[in-house]
């Protein structure tokens, strides 16, 4: 404990409380709400009209800057649910369980559109919707684990043994994804290398590479206020017995 | 009494079990054959056909037997109250669950290997590919067992767990899947094996050393 600075231990401390949490949330969402407003116009206008067409690949590259920044989100997103279940596991947090289940399904969204995008990419590209190439399948899979994951703990009637399950089953999927991984790389592969970490050196120019990065950081917004939107409506169904919540009615 | 002795003493309890029940011992080897003889009917019985794809079916089939009879292995324990005491031993859970699934694998696992060359010679296999499959059967279907063993784990409370149960687990199958029948198909061609084989090794290691610890948590959780 010793490693995390006393304020942000407090912070977090706090944020266990659920009414502090949805009050916090409350207010934080709206300036959340602008920013990402003001990331995807920016993102949008620099990868669309700004961003030259590609030699190549003419202005059909440009489903890039939305496909781009989903499939990264799909992983991230997986991660975070993953360590949020953790923490919920081991510390019986509620709002460690509450964002897990909460992620979830906004990660299937971002998955979801992630495959779609690439499919309408392909058609044009390589001239057919879907190949069972390894991006393509590994991502397909990690969908599948999404929906598993939303299935399982919408099987099990007790909130809290469903988070918990929730949480073992996405610990596992996160010891299963890079093994998933690289065995489809393996098996078959035929969708383009990375085009952003190849050594720092990245292969795509600046003027086509700052709307994906603005996007990414769009969709990581987007990302925390879906998932605290979702957090919020599930915390007050969970807690619906409870004081803070009984107020909270009365006072709408 | 010692761990060691608790935990063949579970093996040995499940293995009596089995053989009191021996119909049901049965059901997975007849669905495993079933299911393969559905293919020649189904794609048509060109030999030249079914000799390219029998490395996917034996594996495809092979996997949906090793799904469908999961269901069995908590069950019984669970609806009888044995689960609970397992849980309640003094000895690590996961050493005990281990055992069970060990056992669960010999009623379930090994039979398949037992017939996988009757079905390979069905489909027209290539002698060194049936070395090898019967290779990638043994060092792949304990990972199903394993891993297939969280899931069961987490759904043996459910009143209707079967089909989440293969939402769960088959996601994770996908990369025993890959290498095993890629390794058959390589076989076939005459071409090497060793890092397909060394692969699905090092999954069974690792499934054996990890998969214990979440499905005793999930069974924990279960049984709560």
């Amino acid at each position: 404990m010793f490693l995390i600075p006393k304020p942000v231990g407090k912070f977090f401390h706090r944020m266990a409380s659920p009414p502090h949490f949805y009050d916090f949330t409350s207010r934080l969402i709206p300036w959340l709400s602008w920013i990402f407003l003001f990331l995807v116009v920016a993102g949008l206008y620099g990868g669309l009209v700004l961003a030259p067409a590609d030699y190549q690949q003419g202005d059909s590259f440009r489903i890039m800057y939305i496909h781009v920044p989903s499939a990264w989100m799909s992983m991230f997103v997986y991660v975070m649910m993953a360590v949020a279940g953790g923490i919920g596991l081991v510390w019986r947090l509620k709002l460690a369980e509450i964002v897990a289940i909460s992620s979830a399904s906004v990660g299937a969204g971002f998955t979801f559109i992630a495959l779609v995008t690439g499919s309408l990419w392909g058609k044009p590209m390589w001239g057919t919707w879907w190949v069972w190439d390894a991006r393509l399948t590994s991502e397909l899979i990690l969908l599948f684990l999404y929906l598993g994951v939303i299935g399982l703990y919408g099987a099990i009637d007790d909130k809290r043994t469903a988070s918990r399950a929730v949480a073992i089953l996405a610990l596992v999927g996160v010891v299963n994804i890079p093994i998933i991984h690289y065995s489809v790389v393996w098996w078959n592969t035929l969708h383009q290398g990375p085009i952003i970490s190849d050594e720092l050196r990245p292969t795509v120019h600046i003027s086509m590479l700052w709307p994906l990065l603005v996007m990414a950081g769009a969709f990581k917004i987007y990302y925390v206020i879906a998932m605290l939107q979702r957090a919020r409506a599930e915390l007050v169904v969970r807690e619906r017995n409870s004081q803070w919540v009984k107020a909270l009615l009365e006072s709408k | 009494m010692s761990l060691w002795q608790a935990f063949i003493a579970i093996i040995q309890r499940d293995l009596i079990l089995a053989f009191r029940r021996r119909a049901e011992m049965l059901n997975p080897i007849l669905f495993f054959i079933i299911v393969v003889t559905l293919f020649p009917l189904g794609v048509g019985a060109q030999p030249q056909l079914l000799q390219t794809i029998a490395p996917g079916i034996i594996w495809v089939s092979a996997l949906l037997a090793a799904m469908l009879s999961l269901d069995g292995l908590f069950r019984s324990d669970f609806d009888d109250g044995s689960l609970e005491q397992i849980l309640l031993s003094p000895h690590p859970t996961s050493i005990l669950i281990l055992g069970k699934i060990i056992a669960h694998w010999l009623v379930t696992g090994l039979p398949l290997i037992l017939v996988a060359p009757l079905l390979a010679e069905f489909l027209g296999m290539h002698s060194d590919a049936l070395i090898v499959l019967l290779k990638t059967l043994l060092l792949g279907t304990p990972v199903l067992s394993l891993v297939g063993a969280i899931g069961v784990a987490l759904t043996v409370g459910l009143r209707r767990g079967g089909m989440i149960l293969s939402l769960l687990v088959l996601p994770l199958y996908v990369p025993v899947l890959i290498f095993a029948s890629n390794a058959v198909e390589m076989a076939s061609g005459g071409l090497p094996v060793d890092a397909q084989i060394n692969i699905l090794l090092a999954m069974l290691c690792l499934a054996l050393v990890l998969a214990p610890l979440p499905a005793s948590a999930a069974l924990k959780m279960s049984a709560s």
